[in-house]
């Protein structure tokens, strides 16, 4: 997995919950490509006709608070998202998204200092965010230990795979 | 370290766990909700072909059962089949109820066990000193495959009871109260446990509301220390075999915080988040639509006598849809043998089958733009009940009987001090 990439800025407030990631109502599908349809559903109704693929989401405290659907990590990864940097995540989704392959970092006050449209770069294994927009610099918590482990296998589907084949 | 530590490091064959450690822990229970088929295709898309402990795993049809499209029909068909391939037996077909308080009735939620379940709300186990926590899809086919999934020992606040809580007025309350104080992410990673002195006189359906409520300030896993109540409640469901961890008292917390229920007054978490938390007063007066009175959280049958009390030789609002939904098949058979379901729908209360209903904006009484619902539930998300146009008030079980009654938010105290005509 490429662990630095640069993209555009797609801003959103403080607790934003999986009901407005993913309505409730859109869980009974399965396919990918059906999920991917209603990204942002409740909190942007315009988010998927305005989201690029390679684009960067950033949000202020527990970013994907909520229920336990994995729909809205899927839908996130499915329209293309490159990595989120959010204040903090709820745990489960931060869980989802890791698990999925989906690059989740933690970057306190990140909110404050990032405009929507504005440039990154980001390198998820050193934390560095740089706003080429405005030329600041910000430093994420850099992504270590196992879930870096999952990340680099592109998600935990690869690595239990992997397993499964060592072992036979 | 602490009890929850205590049972992390006993599942993870480990002597000692700490704080911020990664350990892979044995699952003792793990429970799949019929809203998450992406669970066998997680666990088909790693190569999974046999469920590693079939006897540990139980499949709940809860979020959308009975099937109201034919996408959630073919949904239950795959996971009937997907069970019966697997030899998963634990199969909790339409009418069972919700997967909490399923666990509960069937005394397997219980101290030390480490419980997963695709579903946020897990924490509500810790009522029974268990490690209890929600997890998605693709962590589930981790489980199914292996039989373990890996956790980081969280830090572990602790919240003090004390007072008491007044008539009409519930542990939701309180929990409501603590939540609007803290914020909904206050607790984000980390485990929450309530002690004190005030928990002693709360039930088991009490202590489920209050750990339940724990995830909407984010917590991993919430937890009370077992006592008589905890060992009365599993006795009575046949159950003698447990091991119960206690905190060494030497543990230091990453918070403390003290709650006095002396005085607290019915409250209310106002539109559009769970710690928008008012008086329920200031917002007497506002009209509703729909009173739900139901889910993990206030769906017990404490929640529907509450109800009865309030509805009892009275009707509900002309102008007000009253759905009634018990957690669970067990619920809805002793609340009937107490004569409680007669009461309230004479009242005029709508009977749904047991299961999560509209909480989760699936079926069964969604809203549309601009209805107001008050609810026993726990979340009030902008959409989570349908429309986003639609506004949910988190409530007590009393306080949404009392809407239902009146038409509109009213405090329902008054029905519960006796001797007080109303
Ligand atoms: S009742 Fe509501 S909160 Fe509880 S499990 Fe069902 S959908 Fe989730």
């Amino acid at each position: 997995m490429e662990t630095q990439f640069i993209g555009r800025a797609f801003t959103f407030g403080k607790n934003i919950d999986t009901d407005q990631i993913y309505p409730g109502r859109f869980v009974e599908l399965t396919r990918e490509k059906d999920i991917a349809r209603h990204a942002m559903e409740g909190a942007d109704p315009e988010f998927v006709k305005q989201f690029k693929a390679g684009d960067i989401i950033v949000a202020s405290t527990n970013f994907g608070c909520g229920s336990s659907r994995e729909h809205a990590a899927i839908t996130l990864k499915a329209v293309g998202t490159a990595c989120i940097i959010a204040e903090s995540f709820g745990r489960i989704f931060y869980r989802n998204a890791v698990n999925l392959g989906l690059p989740v970092l933690v970057c306190p006050g990140v909110s404050q200092h990032i405009d929507k449209g504005d440039e990154l770069s980001v390198n998820i294994e050193t934390g560095l965010i740089k706003d080429l927009t405005t030329g600041k610099d910000l430093h994420a918590q850099p992504l270590t230990g196992y879930p870096l482990k999952i990340l680099s296998a592109g998600g935990i589907k690869t690595l239990i795979r992997e397993k499964r084949t060592q072992r036979h | 370290m602490h009890a929850i530590e205590k049972i992390m490091a006993r599942a993870a064959g480990e002597k000692e766990v700490t704080t911020g450690q990664i350990v892979n822990c044995r699952i003792d229970i793990a429970g799949i909700n019929d809203l998450y088929l992406q669970t066998v295709r997680s666990f088909e898309e790693m190569g999974g072909i046999k469920v590693a402990a079939p006897d540990r795993v139980i499949v709940f049809f809860d979020h959308y059962a009975p099937a109201s499209t034919i996408i959630q029909a073919e949904n239950h068909k795959h996971f009937r089949t997907f069970c019966s391939q697997q030899g998963i037996e634990q199969l909790c077909d339409v009418n069972c109820g919700v997967c909490h308080q399923v666990l509960a009735d069937r005394g397997m939620s219980g101290p030390g066990k480490i419980m997963v379940v695709t579903d946020s709300h897990t924490t509500t186990h810790g009522a029974f000193g268990a490690f209890g926590t929600g997890v998605g899809a693709t962590d589930m086919g981790v489980i199914l495959s292996t039989g373990s999934l890996w956790f980081r020992v969280p830090e572990i606040i602790r919240i003090n009871l004390e007072g008491e809580l007044g008539p009409g007025v519930s542990a939701k309350d309180l929990i409501l109260h603590i939540i609007g104080k803290l914020g909904a992410d206050h607790a984000v990673y980390k485990a929450v446990e309530f002690c004190g002195p005030l928990l002693k006189r709360l039930s088991i359906s009490e202590r489920m509301a209050l750990c339940n409520m724990t995830t909407e300030m984010g917590a991993k896993t919430s937890y009370i220390q077992p006592d008589d109540i905890t060992f009365d409640f599993l006795r009575e469901k046949g159950v003698e075999k447990f091991e119960t961890f206690f905190t060494d008292p030497d543990f230091s917390y990453a918070g403390e915080y003290n709650f006095n229920a002396t005085g607290l007054t019915p409250r209310v978490a106002a539109p559009h988040s769970v710690d928008n938390v008012f008086p329920l007063e200031d917002y007497a007066g506002t009209r509703i639509d729909q009173a739900y009175l139901g889910t993990c959280t206030g769906g017990r049958v404490e929640d529907i006598a509450s109800a009865a009390k309030v509805l009892g030789g009275r009707k509900v609002h002309p102008e007000v849809r009253f759905l009634v939904v018990p957690a669970s098949k067990d619920v809805l058979l002793e609340a009937m043998a107490m004569g409680h379901i007669q009461t309230l729908v004479q009242a005029g209360a709508t009977l749904v089958s047991p299961g999560c209903a509209a909480c989760l904006g699936t079926h069964q009484g969604m809203l549309t733009d601009s209805e107001v619902c008050i609810t026993s539930a726990n979340r009030n998300f902008p959409g989570r009940m349908g429309d986003t146009g639609a506004k949910i008030f988190l409530s007590s079980p009393a306080s949404v009987a009392a809407a239902a009654v009146a038409g509109e938010i009213v405090d329902p105290s008054p029905y519960f001090v006796t001797g007080r005509p109303l």
